[in-house]
C-alpha cells in the first residue's frame, strides 16, 4: 500500500491532456452513436412471413402486444389477418416476442432513440420499417439457442417396413401418455388449425386438454365438432398439420396422432358418458340419411342428439363406407370404425344395413315417410379408363378390390384373386391403398412382391401424403411416375402381359383444368399380369327420381348445396360429403354437422 | 435539545435514492432511523408467480439494477436444480464472464460511488465513464446495456459475438492499468482518508447479529466467506482467485476492499477467457415451447455471491407454468433494513449517504 499524500489526487490532472470521455450533445445529434450488433431496439415485422399468430402477444411478459386485425390482408389457410401493434409505453424489449415468433418474422432495429409529442404515436404497428421510420440495420434477430418453440416432433413408434409388408397389422403405434404430453406443450393455440380444418375443431383446446390431462375435457372438444374421432385420429387428411404455425420454421404438431390419443385412452364407459352428455333436447322429426359414410354418420349422430328420429340406409352389409370398405387396416383397424358407429347408434340411431335405396327401398317411399332427407353417398365408383384393351378381365378397379380386402383382413370373405406381379395405375392416397394391399397379399400368397406404380404425375405432383410415398416405398413399391397409360399389352392368347404408357409433358392447361398430353415417342411398357385402376372415383346418383334429378344443380360434377347444406333449390333436401366436396373425410364430417344443423333448423322453422 | 425529522431519499443524488430513510436527528446526530422502502418496484416475488418461467426474464433483473445478472444467474440455476438440466460447458464459462464483468461495474460504481457522498465527484464521473466500458460490452454481448436478460434457464441465450474476446481484454487491461490512479484519487487521498479510516464501524458482532455477507463480512470477521469459494457455482472451482479479509470494518477498509476486488475480478476474467471451451451454449431441457414449460414439483435454495454478498432465490414449483413461490434473499437485505433502524442512529447525518454506500445497499433487492 502507497503511503497517503496530500498530491496523491492530483496524478488526475494527467487526465485533462487526454481525449475526453464525455461528448458536447452538438456531437450527439450530428454524429448519434450507433448501437451494437446485437441491440434490441425497436419491433421490425416482415408482413409477407408474419402470419398473425398471435404468439408473439401471448409471451409478452408486459402485455405491449395486441393483434390488429387488418382488412386488406387474404384471410387464407395457414394465417389469420392479424399484426402486432406494440406500446412502447409497456415495452421492455425483452425480445422474447422474437425469441418465440412462429414465422421468424419479427426482430428488432438497432435504432433506440424515438421521439414524439403525442402519446398515441408509440403505439405502433411495425412493418418493414420500425417506429423510427428511418432506414434502420438489422438488430437482434432469433438463434437456435435463444429460440423458445419446440420444432421437433416427439417421435411416434412405428412398425418397420420388414415386419408390417407380412400383414394387416396396424402401422402407427399411438403416443404414450408422456409422449401426447410433450408433444401437446409444443402447441402455441393460435388457432389457425381450426379455421382451416373444414370440421373447424377445437384442436388447441383439445390439445391444451392433453397437455392438462383432462382427457375427458378433450373428449368432449373432440365430440362437439367430430363423431368420429377414432377413426379421423388415424386416417384424417389432416389439413390442419399442413396449416400449423410451428411448421412454417419446424414440425407441424402431430394433431392427428393426438386426437387419437385422448380416444385411445378413454375408458368405455367414461366415454359413453360423454358422448351422451351431448344430447341437448328433444327434437320432432324424421330424417333419413342415405348412406352411413363418414357425412351420413356425422349428421346422424348431431340429429340425434338433437332429439329427432335418424334412420340411416345403408347398401353394404356393414356401416361406415370408405372407412369399412376403403381404408386398409393396417391403417384403421376395422374395431375403430365400429367403436364409433356403436356410440353413435347408442343415441337411437337407426342404421339399416344391405338397403339399397332404388332397389331395397324406393325413394319415393323415403320422401313420404320422412320430413327431410340427407343424401350421402359418396364416391362409389372408380373411373374408369378409355384405352384399347380396358376390358380385359385383369383389368381390376380399385373400390371393389379394396371392398374385397376388408372383407379378407377382418375374416368375412376370401382373399381376393392376386396375381404375383401386378400393376397399379393412378398416385393418389386410394392407389397406395392398393399398392401397398396387394404387396400384403403377394407376400401372404407368393412370399414376395412385385409392384408396380403407373402414373401420370412426377415425384413432385404425386397427390398422395408424404407418408404414403415414403412408406410405400420402403414396402417395395416400384415406380414409373409421369407416364400415361395408352394400351393394355396382352399376348396372342389375351393374356394380360403389362401396360403401354406415354411421357406426359403436361398435366393442367393454362386454365388449371386436367388437361393431360402425351409425347408419344417416349414409350414405356409396364409388366405385370394384373393391372387395377385408381385414378379416382365417381359418385352413383342413380337411385334418385329422373324429376328430382332434373331440379338438382351440378358444378364440376358435384352438387350445388347452400351454405347450410340444402340441396340448392329444394327444401328438405340435404347432400354432403364426397358428392360436394369430393373426396375427404374430415369434409364429410364437416358436412354432416352443417346438414344437421342445417335439418334441425329447417324442421323447427317448418312446424312454426 | 428538540428532535427534527428529517429524510434521506427517495431523491438523494448517491444512487439510493429509491428508497427512503427516515430520520429523527436532534443537532446533527440521528437518533431514530428508519427504512421505507416501496419507492421503486412493487412486489417481484408476488408479481412473478403469475408469470410463467421464461416470461420472469423480463421483471428479475429489475431486482438490482446495478447488478442485475445474479438475479437471472440464481433463477435459472434453481429452475435447473429442479428439472435436472445439465448446463452446457460453455454456457458455464459465459456465465462466470458475465457474473464478473456485472460485478466489476458494480464495485466500480460503488467504488466511485463514494465519491458522491464525500464530495469528490471526479471519483463519481471516471467510475462511471468506465462502468459505461463494460455496459458497451454488454449491449454487444446481450443486446442491452442493463438489463441484459441474458442467463435465461439452461444455459445464456446466444452464444458470444465473435471477437468479443479481443474487446474485453482490451478493457480489463485499460482498468488494470488505471486502477493506480483511482488509488491515489480515492484511498491516498487524506481527505478521504480523514472521513472514512475509523467512522461508520462494522463491528463483528453485529455481523453475526444482522446476518451480513459480502465485503461487510469479510472485512470485519477475517472470515473468508465468498460462496465462489465456499460452494462453488458454474465453474468457479477450476480458476483462481484470492479472497481478500480483515478485521477492522471501518468506511475507509470497506471502500478499499471493493478496490482490491476489482483486481481479482480482472484476474478471473482473464482465466476465463483462456479456459472457456467452444460447443453449445443452451440445453432448453423442458419440454415445448416456453408458454408451456412446466418445471417439476419442488423447492430448492441456491445462492451465489454477488457485488454485496450472499444473493440468493428460493424457489417453490407446483409443477405447473408459474412458480409457485419465489422468495429472494437480497445480499443487503440485514443491513439495509435492520442495520438503519438499529446501528445507524449515533451517525451524523452527513454520514447517512456514506453508511449506505459502504455497506453494500441495493434498495430493490429490500424492496422486492
Amino acid at each position: 500500500m502507497k503511503k497517503a499524500s496530500i498530491f496523491a489526487p492530483f496524478k488526475g490532472w494527467k487526465y485533462l491532456f487526454q481525449k475526453p470521455v464525455t461528448v458536447s450533445m452538438d456531437d450527439i445529434f450530428k454524429h448519434p452513436r450507433e448501437s451494437q450488433d446485437n441491440y434490441r431496439g425497436f419491433h421490425v415485422n416482415d408482413w409477407d412471413k408474419c402470419i398473425g399468430c398471435g404468439t408473439c402477444s401471448e409471451v409478452c411478459p408486459t402485455n405491449a402486444i395486441t393483434m390488429v386485425e387488418r382488412k386488406e390482408l387474404p384471410d387464407v389457410d395457414g394465417s389469420k389477418p392479424e399484426r402486432p401493434v406494440i406500446d412502447y409505453g409497456r415495452c421492455c424489449f425483452c425480445a422474447l416476442c422474437v425469441d418465440i415468433c412462429t414465422s421468424g418474422s419479427l426482430s428488432l432495429s438497432k435504432e433506440y432513440l424515438y421521439n414524439s409529442p403525442d402519446p398515441e404515436d408509440f403505439i405502433f404497428m411495425p412493418g418493414a420499417k420500425d417506429i423510427t421510420g428511418r432506414d434502420h440495420k438489422e438488430g437482434y434477430v432469433k438463434t437456435e439457442s435463444s429460440d423458445l418453440l419446440d420444432l421437433v416432433r416427439k417421435p411416434m413408434e412405428h412398425v418397420g417396413a420388414e415386419e408390417r409388408k407380412q400383414s394387416f397389422i396396424e402401422i402407427v403405434r399411438g403416443f404414450s401418455r408422456e409422449q401426447a404430453k410433450a408433444e401437446a406443450s409444443r402447441c402455441v393455440e393460435c388457432g389457425i388449425c381450426t379455421k382451416t380444418c373444414p370440421a373447424h375443431m377445437n384442436i388447441p383446446e383439445y390439445i391444451r386438454a392433453i397437455w392438462e390431462d383432462d382427457l375427458e375435457a378433450g373428449l368432449n372438444w373432440l365430440y362437439q365438432t367430430n363423431p368420429l374421432p377414432s377413426v379421423c385420429g388415424r386416417i384424417c387428411t389432416h389439413k390442419c398439420e399442413t396449416a400449423c404455425a410451428i411448421g412454417n420454421r419446424g414440425e407441424a404438431i402431430a394433431i392427428r396422432w393426438l386426437k387419437r390419443y385422448i380416444v385411445d385412452n378413454m375408458p368405455d364407459e367414461e366415454y359413453e358418458k360423454v358422448v351422451m352428455s351431448q344430447v341437448s333436447k328433444k327434437g320432432e322429426g324424421k330424417v333419413a340419411i342415405i348412406g352411413a359414410g363418414s357425412a351420413g354418420l356425422s349428421a346422424a349422430y348431431y340429429l340425434g342428439t338433437l332429439g329427432y328420429d335418424v334412420e340411416v340406409f345403408e347398401r353394404m352389409p356393414l356401416a361406415g363406407g370408405p372407412m369399412r370398405y376403403g381404408a386398409p387396416k393396417y391403417r384403421l383397424p376395422d374395431d375403430v370404425t365400429t367403436h364409433d358407429i356403436a356410440f353413435i347408434e347408442k343415441l337411437g340411431v337407426k342404421i339399416h344395413t344391405n338397403t339399397e335405396v332404388g332397389k331395397d327401398v324406393q325413394y319415393a317411399d323415403l320422401q313420404k315417410k320422412f320430413d327431410a332427407i340427407f343424401i350421402a353417398t359418396g364416391y362409389p365408383h372408380t373411373r374408369g379408363l378409355n384405352i384399347p384393351g380396358i376390358e380385359n378381365e385383369n383389368v381390376k378397379m380399385a373400390m371393389p378390390f379394396l371392398a374385397a380386402s376388408t372383407d379378407y383382413e377382418t375374416g368375412r370373405g376370401p382373399m381376393p384373386d392376386v396375381a404375383d406381379d401386378v400393376v397399379v395405375v393412378g398416385s393418389g392416397n386410394v392407389a397406395f391403398d392398393v399398392a401397398r394391399t396387394l404387396v400384403r397379399f403377394q407376400n401372404e400368397k407368393y412370399g414376395k412382391s412385385s409392384v408396380k406404380m403407373l402414373a401420370l404425375e412426377n415425384e413432385t405432383q404425386i397427390p398422395a401424403d408424404k407418408e404414403e410415398v415414403e412408406e410405400g416405398g420402403e414396402e417395395g413399391i416400384l415406380f414409373n411416375l409421369g407416364y400415361g397409360p395408352q394400351k393394355i399389352e396382352t399376348d396372342q392368347g389375351g393374356k394380360l402381359t403389362g401396360i403401354e404408357a406415354s411421357k406426359c409433358v403436361q398435366l393442367f392447361d393454362e386454365e388449371h383444368r386436367f388437361n393431360p398430353q402425351f409425347d408419344h415417342d417416349h414409350k414405356i411398357v409396364v409388366k405385370g399380369k394384373q393391372v387395377y385402376l385408381a385414378i379416382g372415383q365417381m359418385s352413383d346418383l342413380t337411385f334418385l327420381p329422373e324429376d328430382l334429378k332434373n331440379e338438382v344443380k351440378f358444378e364440376r360434377g358435384k352438387i350445388v348445396v347452400n351454405k347450410d347444406a340444402q340441396v340448392r333449390g329444394i327444401p328438405g333436401l340435404y347432400a354432403g360429403g364426397d358428392i360436394t366436396h369430393g373426396m375427404d373425410i374430415i369434409h364429410g364430417v364437416a358436412d354432416g354437422h352443417t346438414a344437421a344443423v342445417g335439418i334441425d333448423h329447417y324442421l323447427r322453422t317448418k312446424k312454426d | 435539545m428538540k428532535q427534527v425529522k428529517l429524510f434521506l431519499g427517495p431523491q438523494h443524488p448517491g444512487m439510493h435514492g429509491n428508497s427512503s430513510i427516515h430520520m429523527y436527528v436532534e443537532g446533527d446526530i440521528i437518533k431514530r432511523s428508519y427504512l421505507l422502502p416501496g419507492m421503486l418496484h412493487r412486489g417481484f416475488e408476488k408479481t412473478m408467480e403469475n408469470r410463467t418461467w421464461m416470461n420472469n426474464i423480463g421483471i428479475i433483473p429489475r431486482i438490482c439494477v446495478p447488478e442485475p445478472d445474479p438475479n437471472e444467474m440464481v433463477f435459472a440455476s434453481n429452475v435447473e436444480t429442479l428439472a435436472n438440466i445439465e448446463v452446457p460447458e460453455r454456457a458455464h464459462w459465459i456465465r462466470m464472464l458475465i457474473l464478473e464483468l456485472a460485478r466489476l461495474a458494480a464495485h466500480l460504481m460503488a467504488f466511485g460511488g463514494c465519491g458522491g457522498p464525500t464530495g469528490l465527484y471526479t471519483a463519481m464521473y471516471w467510475a462511471q465513464a468506465d462502468r459505461d466500458g463494460i455496459l458497451t460490452l454488454f449491449e454487444e454481448i446481450t443486446g442491452q446495456r442493463i438489463y441484459h436478460m441474458y442467463i435465461v434457464i439452461g444455459g445464456v441465450r446466444k452464444d458470444l459475438p465473435k471477437g468479443i474476446e479481443k474487446k474485453i481484454l482490451a478493457y480489463v487491461d485499460d482498468l488494470e492499468r488505471r486502477l493506480p490512479d483511482y488509488e491515489d484519487l480515492l484511498l491516498n487521498n487524506p481527505t478521504i482518508i480523514a472521513r472514512t479510516k475509523d467512522q461508520i464501524m462494522l463491528p463483528a458482532e453485529v455481523v453475526w447479529e444482522l446476518g451480513v455477507t459480502g465485503i461487510g463480512m469479510r472485512s470485519s470477521t477475517g472470515k473468508a466467506y465468498d460462496i465462489r469459494k465456499v460452494a462453488p457455482y458454474a465453474r468457479y472451482d477450476k480458476v483462481e482467485f484470492d479472497v481478500p479479509t480483515a478485521n477492522y470494518s471501518d468506511a475507509y477498509t470497506r471502500i478499499r476492499f471493493k478496490w482490491l476486488e476489482m483486481h481479482q475480478i480482472i484476474r478471473i476474467i482473464r482465466q476465463v477467457l483462456v479456459m472457456m471451451p467452444e460447443g453449445k451454449v443452451r440445453e432448453k431441457g423442458l419440454d415445448g415451447n416456453a408458454l408451456r414449460w412446466q418445471v417439476p414439483k419442488g423447492q430448492v435454495y441456491t445462492a451465489i455471491e454477488s457485488s454485496r454478498g450472499e444473493f440468493g432465490y428460493y424457489t417453490v414449483s407446483d409443477g405447473g407454468i408459474n412458480p409457485y413461490r419465489v422468495a429472494v434473499r437480497g445480499a443487503s437485505f440485514p443491513q439495509g433494513l435492520l442495520g438503519v433502524e438499529r446501528y445507524l442512529p449515533g451517525h451524523r447525518i452527513d454520514d447517512a449517504a456514506l453508511w449506505f454506500d459502504t455497506m453494500g445497499i441495493c434498495s430493490p433487492e429490500i424492496d422486492r
